[in-house]
């Protein structure tokens, strides 16, 4: 996911929304919602689970589920553990 | 063991599921992902857990702990390993079910629950533990629940709901076996003994501070209805040698417990006749 404002394919594209992912502050375009956002991390089609501000957002919602300024997401997955 | 299925064991049941194998292995910390893999195999374990952690977004390997799981095989149990409020560990139990449901897995309502106390020593903080556990049952989760090997906290554990609970022999990963006994004897009675109002099929199940085999045979010599385990395999020089030992040593222990030991005597008793022995003058 680019961290900058401005990329090679578009010089005047303005990221305007501010989110922490997993502990990390980050910067995405207004408008997203769950499944855009996956899908921008590279997870698409990977078994992961989303939560929005504590809540969970089950699969069947993540089309719908727009994310606004200021959310904290968990986007999870299964480790090794005992 | 013969070819044909043995009759010396009726099957283990946890929340309605059948189990014909009483061990349960964790997927952590092993080498890598190969040697997990065969170990799994080794232990013969039908239940395995797994940790539900922060998707790492900067570097991607590519491979991942499901692409070595065989989900067909394993039922998975995700657990609440880390978390230290109950409030966390309802979150990541929720989480876990999701990505279960995904993975269409049986394990999909099921949860280890462990709420921490402590980060040094890893013991479960009781209160939170029940919290979660009352929560987590609410929420229609069949809940493992690991415990210290205190047995009224066992008592309150089950009265909250829990499928299982799993007190533990000693702290998780330090191999020290089970320390006390008498408490784990005293769980036992107190949940499966019918003159203490408790259930025979309530799984028990020994869970954390496994060292080798021996320590398997003594949960299930005490009564235990199975053994959870992942340090002991996973780090022993040789994992998956270790896992066939685990295995063993846990039939062993199983077998011996229903097979009812012989007491404890201070004076010997000979296993062969004293009649008929060429010195033995009769009347002496």
């Amino acid at each position: 996911m680019p961290r900058s404002g401005k990329t090679a394919e578009n010089c005047c594209y303005y990221f305007d929304m501010h989110v922490t992912i997993n502990g990390e502050r980050r910067e995405l375009p207004a408008g997203n919602t769950v499944s855009q956002l996956v899908e921008l991390l590279g997870l698409k089609g990977r078994a992961v689970a989303v939560e929005v501000n504590k809540q969970l957002v089950p699969k069947k919602q993540h089309e719908g589920k727009e994310i606004s300024e200021g959310d904290v997401i968990e986007v999870v997955s299964l480790v090794g553990g005992g | 063991m013969s070819n044909t299925p043995t009759p010396l064991d009726a099957p283990l049941t946890i929340a309605s599921r059948t189990l014909t194998s009483r061990l349960i292995v964790g997927t952590g910390k092993y080498a890598d992902y190969d040697t997990m893999q065969k170990a799994l195999d080794a232990s013969g374990a039908q239940v395995v857990t797994v940790a539900v952690r922060r998707e790492r977004l900067v570097d991607k390997e590519g491979r991942s702990l499901l692409d070595y799981l065989d989900l067909s095989r394993y039922t998975i149990l995700p657990n609440t390993a880390g978390c230290f409020t109950a409030e966390d560990a309802v979150r990541v139990a929720r989480l876990g079910r999701e990505i279960l449901e995904q993975l269409d897995n049986p394990g999909q309502d099921w949860v280890k629950l462990e709420v921490l106390g402590d980060k040094k020593t890893l013991l479960p903080d009781p209160v939170g533990t029940l919290e979660a556990c009352r929560q987590l049952v609410k929420d229609g989760f069949k809940v493992l629940c690991y415990s210290s090997d205190d047995p009224i906290a066992a008592q309150r554990l089950r009265d909250a709901g829990a499928a299982s609970v799993m007190p533990a022999g000693s702290p998780i990963g330090s191999g020290q076996g089970v320390l006390n006994p008498n408490n784990i004897r005293l769980i036992l009675e107190l949940l499966k003994g019918k003159e203490h109002g408790g259930d025979p099929s309530f799984p028990v199940i020994v869970d954390a501070g496994v060292g080798t085999a021996s320590d398997v045979t003594i949960a299930m010599e005490l009564g235990a209805d199975g053994v959870l385990l992942n340090t002991g395999i996973a780090h022993a020089k040789d994992a998956v040698k270790m896992a066939h030992a685990m295995r063993h040593g846990l039939e062993a222990g199983r077998l011996a417990y229903l097979s009812g030991r012989i007491p404890k005597r201070l004076y010997a008793t000979a296993s062969s006749p004293w009649s008929g022995v060429i010195s033995y003058i009769p009347g002496e």
